[in-house]
């Protein structure tokens, strides 16, 4: 019996460490959005209608277009689980300054499904990239 | 009693409204994330209430729908109209009227055409969890509610309320959990209902031989396959308090109710929900055939 345990025990081991060297990140996301170039031109689209939206305009209409851009398709890419590793301002930092709340969250989610439908980003790539981006209201709103 | 309390509701849901001058319109949720109608007046699915709120308004806004919903099934035709105003994405007020056509199902009785009536106002309150933004968390959206609901059963009345036992009005408390899986876009309700109405509150609540308030649970499940399109399926359980009274063992037996539905948003201002319903059998000593058959319904919001 105790011999059993020390076997599983052994296994179980020998299986955490496979799994810690192997990390196999799961990039599905990341193709279905067409690779680095896929994200970066539904962030293309995305910052054009930013600064062109009525209610996103105060947030965003003398940010650096190209910087943005830059920003984003980073962010989002990791988020997707691509090769990319996002090093700009951290989202709380970022955001501190502006009065944010739900409705300006959810007004920037709308904003991005009309980017995403008009790359045609399928229904589903865009529901898995919206619930990975979803626990950053966390550090973006900042109105209760 | 009905009265003075749906002015009371009017007053409170006009003073809401008031105060939305000051504050945005309601439209700052996303598309079908305050739900529809359900037939009760409160926000959900069709059949049961869901722990959202109604309308689009989120934290700092007040928001109102009006909804108009029929249903036709094989012997009986039932109109629900209503309204709901919410505050701050956190509370709900609603007001529905339903009447029940029960065409000539009565006519043995000498109750041909008759018309069953209720007035139904509920008030949900969020209490916790918020099913969009947390969805990452298992924590669902969690709401409390009450549905005061008043039977007018007409001519059938002295009957319902006499030898039947049934009482002309009562109040259903319900807390409801919802959970969105945000990435396959799949949303769960559960709802527990205290309950002792009869066929929702249509032929009156209790019975003379019937139970007391009961503990009765209502799921549903909807999936979006667009982001302005979702199909669903619910499920509600009812007590069965007339199943054994003066006019026989199951002579007004009632049955679970069951639908599957798809609702359309096609703009934050209107929703459109068609449904296959199966209300089971109702009052099957005067007509056995199980209820089924469509239900649609409309929704405009503010």
């Amino acid at each position: 019996m105790i011999r059993m345990s020390r076997a599983l025990v052994a296994l179980s081991t020998a299986l955490l460490v496979s799994g810690a060297m192997a990390q196999p990140t799961d990039d599905s996301l990341y193709r279905a959005w067409g690779e680095k170039a896929g994200i970066q031109a539904v962030m293309q689209d995305f910052v054009t209608r930013l600064q062109a939206d009525a209610r996103m305009a105060p947030f965003f209409k003398s940010a650096n277009r190209e910087h943005l851009v830059t920003q984003l398709t980073e962010q989002l890419c990791q988020q997707a689980g691509g090769p990319c590793v996002y090093k700009g301002v951290p989202m709380k930092e970022a955001h501190e300054s502006m009065d944010i709340g739900r409705r300006d969250f959810n007004a920037l989610v709308e904003v991005l499904q009309q980017s995403m439908d008009a790359r045609g980003i399928p229904f589903a790539a865009q529901n898995a990239m919206l619930a990975r981006l979803a626990p950053m209201h966390r550090d973006v709103i900042n109105r209760p | 009693m009905t009265l003075r309390v749906s002015r009371a509701a009017a007053a409170v849901a006009a003073a809401l409204l008031a105060t939305a001058g000051a504050a945005h319109a309601g439209d700052g949720k996303l598309l079908l994330t305050g739900g529809v109608s359900s037939i009760d007046g409160a926000a959900g699915g069709g059949l049961t209430p869901w722990a959202v709120t109604g309308s689009y308004a989120t934290t700092g806004e007040v928001g109102a729908t009006v909804f108009v919903t029929g249903a036709k099934t094989g012997d009986y035709g039932l109109k629900t109209y209503g309204v709901a105003v919410s505050w701050h994405d956190r509370l709900e007020l609603s007001l529905a009227r339903q009447d029940l056509d029960t065409q000539d199902n009565l006519a043995p009785l000498g109750l041909g055409g008759l018309h069953l009536k209720q007035d139904i106002l509920g008030v949900k309150l969020r209490v916790a969890g918020d099913a969009v933004l947390e969805s990452d968390s298992w924590m669902p959206q969690v709401a409390v509610g009450l549905e005061h609901k008043r039977t007018d059963a007409g001519a059938l009345g002295p009957t319902l309320f006499g030898p039947l036992g049934a009482r002309r009005s009562g109040t259903d408390a319900y807390v409801s959990a919802t959970k969105l899986f945000l990435a396959p876009g799949v949303l769960v309700n559960v709802t527990l209902r205290a309950t002792r109405a009869n066929q929702n509150g249509l032929l009156g609540f209790g019975g003379a031989q019937g139970r007391g308030t009961q503990l009765k649970p209502e799921a549903s499940v909807a999936k979006l396959l667009a982001k302005n399109v979702a199909i669903g399926a619910e499920f509600r359980t009812k007590p069965d308090n007339l199943n054994r009274s003066v006019l026989g063992e199951g002579a007004l037996k009632e049955n679970a109710w069951f639908d599957v539905f798809v609702a359309w948003a096609p703009t934050k201002q209107v929703s459109l929900t068609a449904a296959y319903v199966d209300l089971g059998r109702i009052a099957p000593a005067v007509q056995p055939r199980r209820q089924t058959g469509a239900y649609l319904s409309a929704q405009l919001a503010f």
